[in-house]
């Protein structure tokens, strides 16, 4: 698999590291939205939004847009870049 | 000699080789089973289970039977396939499976209890209810049994074959270098692509090189010559011989294995990973053998292969041969058997309307039933008009059609689709995203139509780039095929195989469906077709049709295994090259390496740094003696310890302080330049993940230390904090661990020894207990940290790394002037267990603050990450084991980490656990063990007796529960 980081260009899967779903972290104490935002998890056939990192390489989190059927990547953004 | 003119063959090179102890003689161009077959050697093998005598079925990867050992001992191949294997001068091979050889094996008695060896044997024998006596069998039998199956052996000793990775890029992927690709390959290449063009055989052409045709007014085999050497000519073009793609991955991703002839100073094997933004698939196919009575014996062949060893190898690979089929090509095969002076006994066309104007026997609208003798001596033959007669012969040449090799458009869950007209699977439309399927791969059954074919996709491919091609003229070649018709299973009676490397019958696979093993899946786990290292190349599609067959379906209707990488066996040598030792794993050194090394300290590796253990002097017989020296230096002197590995990353911006107040569990934003403040990070589900220092060096720059094993995890979550938890937030972050060499000065003398480099001594009263800031080392602009990882009066010094070897000698040579010296990671631990401190022993993964008595540094006026989770009620449960000290207090001394801790009196079982010892070290200072421990309700519990009873070394310890600091609890010593 590669990624096209934004920053530097088309690059193998070996200096990315995943960083798991695109949620939205909650604010306050404990309750139900913070047990989801930690613990569940979609298990998306189809499109999935995942945060990567390019951290050996410029250190930018990304959003990548990737359909874990065809595993092909539809999107690759700075994480600055709109919201989720 | 069997040898005929012509062929492809160099007879100016004659090659020396050994099969099982024999001396034979062949060409260059030969492989191990055309210059066999050339010396009349027709047994190669023994089959899997039965050990039925085995020869050479085809002429290409596909080949079942003539699996043979290549070398002795050390670096030694099992499995080669001879039909793969270029003979070299000395090449030594052997027969497998057979004992004493292949020739006469005493194993073959297997053949005769062939009707106990059925389908699902194993399961049936080795499994089940355990009656008695299953002991017996299960150490006797069983063993004798699984001996007998099998293939070649491993050798298990060092390999010392050179392998290699490698990795290659183009715009145009060819794979199959026959008339389809190499067509695509011209077309791609005269268009200026970067064109890559891998052929699995050492003469690029296909069948080209098998058979007899025109190509372009010259023969096929100088044509596809021609064509290569053109291609190898071109800058942009790549052509990888002996080089099978085995795999399909994402993006365009392609592994391919290269195989190189040895003897050249070069990797025997390389596995190359391909990136390419197209490509064409030009595999060609593969013949089907018919299921007929004893096709496995020596002497049964493919009616291609028969064509290739006559007209490629210049082999008779008989002297009085049989032609069976259903379509032109054995008519064709039987012409080149003739013409290579070969007697024919019968060609028999199984369709009933054919004619034939060669001059031989022939039988339109006839089968062939089987075969006789331990190798082939008659044919069967049941004629159109219902009468059965024996030819003799020693060689049947026979087709059951050509499967399309479709493996690859599999790789990434396509299905592929069946043809009726051809009566065969070909590729499903898009399998692969951005490979062409084209050419006999793709159904195509003229070299007019392959050469058409791959120029078009080529064309495609290009189109799909962007780029405009002209396509060239096709060269005149063959463009008819007759009508042919498959041939499956024949009817009379006898074992039919079907897959010939795993001993698979017709017999077997009706028995799976009796049996309501009825899925095609379901069918090959139970019978083992299709399960050995040939994948079912040749006897897949036929395994379907009796499986059709006997469970009255049609063979779509039944479906297909998947097909799955690599397509021919690949060696984990091979994928793992460069994994050997050491290989290219990376090694981090700090710039004190060096002096540690010429100390003779043992190094430890700590992730990818390397750390000394402990400083051996002379006439130290244990590495504690040296440990306990070394923790006296820094109690009673000065020790000097290198702890560059720590990360460090700078931190710096407007609002770094707000960002460190959300990444640390308590306040840094209070912290003012020229002061350090121990902190603690949680993960978001609210337990530790790291602690460290954070320095304030100036208004919004802050330097932040990291445990050396945590520190690439907490510079991915800074940033993951940073860039999107608070991108409001103006910060920026930099890892600056190997920009700085770092070590410690610690023990009640380390601000004298400071004094004795620093170029403005430190002024009485100055530089307080956690003070930190710039100070100026033999010119030399450096950090000085008033911190401590032992409870002693200690400083810690960063100068750019490429002072740090001088400074590290120095700051040794004078502390050893005071009586300390330099000390290693053995020591650092024995410090900082008798002072209570932490290290990720203790930060597991699964303790809290409150686990680890830092309830009090979880700030309650701030946001920060994990302290939502940390809230929960279960996470500040006062039952959770928490931290504690443990010493030793009745006979036995001795603590041990990993023991777990009951009550005096309990018995020693899971129930009762209570906790967990996670540090000990051995006391020098107080003359006993300490230990760090997680134990429940743990501070509530000072002054408590427990045991620690570690299972597995078998050590039962009274101990008393006491506070972790074991020494100076009140830090004046640090402070002083």
């Amino acid at each position: 698999m590669r990624l096209t980081c934004p920053h530097c260009g088309e690059r193998d899967l070996r200096e990315f590291t995943f960083g798991g779903a695109t949620l939205t972290r909650p604010e306050g104490d404990w309750g139900p939205d913070w047990d989801a935002y930690i613990h569940l998890r979609e298990n998306p056939a189809g499109l999935s939004r995942e945060y990567w990192t390019h951290d050996m390489g410029c250190a930018a989190w990304l959003l990548v847009e990737r359909d874990t059927v065809t595993h092909d990547i539809r999107a690759v953004r700075p994480v600055g870049e709109g919201a989720p | 000699m069997k040898r005929i003119d012509g062929g492809l063959i160099d007879r100016d090179h004659p090659v020396d080789f050994r099969f099982d102890g024999h001396a034979y003689q062949g060409f260059a161009g030969d492989t191990l089973a055309s210059a066999l077959l050339a010396n009349g050697q027709r047994v190669l093998g023994r089959s899997f289970k039965y050990h039925r005598p085995r020869g050479v079925l085809s002429a290409g990867s596909e080949e079942p039977n003539a699996l043979v050992t290549l070398g002795l001992g050390a670096g030694s191949e099992p499995n080669a396939r001879a039909t793969m294997v270029e003979i070299r001068q000395g090449l030594e091979a052997f027969g497998q499976n057979g004992f004493p050889n292949v020739g006469f094996d005493l194993m073959e008695v297997n053949d005769l209890f062939a009707p106990f060896f059925s389908a699902g044997f194993y399961y049936k024998t080795f499994m089940g209810p355990k009656l008695p006596g299953w002991r017996v069998w299960e150490r006797v039998f069983e063993p004798v049994i699984r001996r007998a199956a099998g293939l070649g052996r491993l050798d298990r000793t060092k390999t010392p074959i050179a392998t290699e990775k490698a990795y290659a890029f183009c715009d145009l992927l060819v794979i199959g270098g026959g008339p389809t690709g190499l067509m695509a390959a011209l077309t791609a290449a005269e268009a200026g692509a970067d064109v890559i063009l891998a052929d699995e055989d050492h003469l690029p052409g296909g069948r080209l090189n098998g058979d007899r045709q025109e190509v372009g007014g010259q023969s096929g085999a100088d044509w596809a010559a021609g064509i290569v050497a053109q291609l190898a000519s071109m800058p942009n073009v790549r052509v990888m011989t002996r080089t099978t793609v085995t795999g399909v991955y994402d993006q365009g991703t392609y592994g391919a294995l290269e195989r190189v002839v040895p003897g050249r100073g070069r990797p025997e094997e390389t596995f190359w990973r391909i990136t390419a933004r197209r490509a064409v698939l030009a595999a060609g196919g593969i013949e089907r053998p018919v299921a007929l009575a004893n096709n496995d014996r020596p002497g049964v062949m493919l009616s291609g292969a028969v064509r290739t060893y006559v007209n490629r190898y210049a082999v008779a690979p008989g002297r009085s041969a049989v032609v069976f089929g259903a379509s032109d090509e054995a008519h064709r095969t039987a012409a080149d058997l003739l013409r290579a002076g070969v007697h024919v006994a019968a060609l028999v066309d199984a369709r009933p309307g054919a004619t034939c104007d060669l001059t031989v026997r022939f039988h339109a609208g006839g089968l062939v039933e089987g075969v006789q003798g331990r190798e082939v001596e008659s044919v069967a033959i049941r004629r159109a008009d219902g009468v059965l007669e024996k030819v003799q012969a020693d060689l049947l040449a026979f087709s059951g059609g050509w499967n399309p090799s479709v493996h690859l458009t599999c790789h990434l869950n396509g299905r592929p689709v069946w043809r009726d007209d051809i009566a065969a699977f070909v590729p499903s439309e898009g399998a692969v995203p951005g490979l062409i399927p084209a050419g006999a791969c793709n159904g195509e059954a003229t070299t007019f139509a392959c050469l058409s074919a791959g120029r078009d996709a080529a064309v495609q491919a290009l189109a799909n780039l962007g780029r405009q091609a002209t396509p060239p003229d096709l060269p005149q070649a063959e463009d008819t095929a007759g009508e042919g018709r498959p041939l499956w299973v024949m009817p009379g009676k006898g074992r039919k195989w079907l897959d010939f490397q795993n001993d698979v019958t017709v017999k077997d696979v009706e028995l799976a469906a009796r049996e309501n093993f009825r899925s095609v899946e379901h069918m090959k786990r139970y019978t083992t077709q299709g399960m050995a290292p040939d994948q079912g190349k040749t006897g897949n599609v036929a395994a379907l049709a009796a499986l059709a067959d006997a469970t009255g379906r049609s063979i779509p209707g039944t479906g297909t295994t998947t097909y799955r990488p690599p397509f021919v066996p690949v060696s984990i040598a091979a994928l793992g090259a460069g994994g050997q030792g050491k290989g290219f794993a990376a090694e981090r050194f700090t710039a004190a390496h060096p002096v540690a090394l010429s100390m003779g300290a043992p190094m430890i590796e700590a992730g990818l740094w390397y750390r000394p253990s402990y400083f051996p002097k002379s006439g130290e017989q244990t590495w504690r003696e040296s440990c306990d020296r070394e923790v006296g230096y820094v109690r009673n002197a000065v020790g000097i310890c290198d702890v560059s590995t720590l990360g460090k990353i700078d931190v710096q911006g407007p609002d770094a302080a707000a960002f460190l107040d959300f990444v640390y569990t308590n306040n840094m934003s209070t912290l003012k330049p020229g002061n350090t403040r121990y902190g603690l990070m949680l993960r978001e589900d609210g337990h530790v993940m790291d602690d460290g220092t954070c320095a304030c060096l100036g208004e919004g720059h802050y330097v932040v230390s990291t445990t050396t094993a945590a520190a690439g995890e907490v510079m991915r979550h800074m940033e993951f904090a940073a860039q999107v938890l608070r991108p409001d937030l103006d910060v920026r972050l930099a890892s600056v661990t190997e920009h700085w060499a770092q070590t410690a000065i610690a023990g009640p003398q380390s601000r004298e020894l400071l004094n004795e480099v620093l170029d403005t001594p430190l002024a009485d009263g100055d530089w307080p207990f956690m003070a930190c800031g710039e100070v100026s080392v033999g010119g030399i602009a450096a950090r000085l940290f008033r911190i401590s990882f032992s409870g002693e009066h200690a400083y810690e010094i960063a100068v750019p790394a490429r002072y740090g070897e001088s400074l590290f000698r120095c700051l040794v040579t004078k502390a050893e002037a005071r009586g300390g010296g330099v000390y290693g990671m053995e020591a650092l631990n024995v410090l900082r267990i008798e002072k209570g401190l932490l290290t990720h022993a203790e930060l597991d993964g699964r303790t809290t603050a409150y686990d680890l008595g830092l309830a009090g540094m979880m700030s309650k006026k701030k946001d920060f990450i994990g302290r939502a989770a940390a809230g929960r009620e279960g996470l500040t449960d006062p039952t959770r084991p928490r931290l504690v000290g443990i010493k030793p207090v009745g006979a036995v001394q001795q603590l041990t980490s990993g023991a777990f801790l009951f009550e005096p009196e309990a018995e020693a079982t899971r129930v009762n656990a209570q906790g967990t010892v996670s540090s000990v070290a051995f006391s020098p200072t107080l003359g006993h063990f300490v230990g760090l421990a997680l134990l429940t309700e743990g501070p509530e519990r000072y002054g408590e007796k427990v045991r620690m009873v570690d299972h597995l070394r078998g050590v039962s310890t009274l101990c008393e529960v006491v506070h972790p600091a074991f020494l100076d609890p009140d830090g004046g010593r640090a402070r002083g």
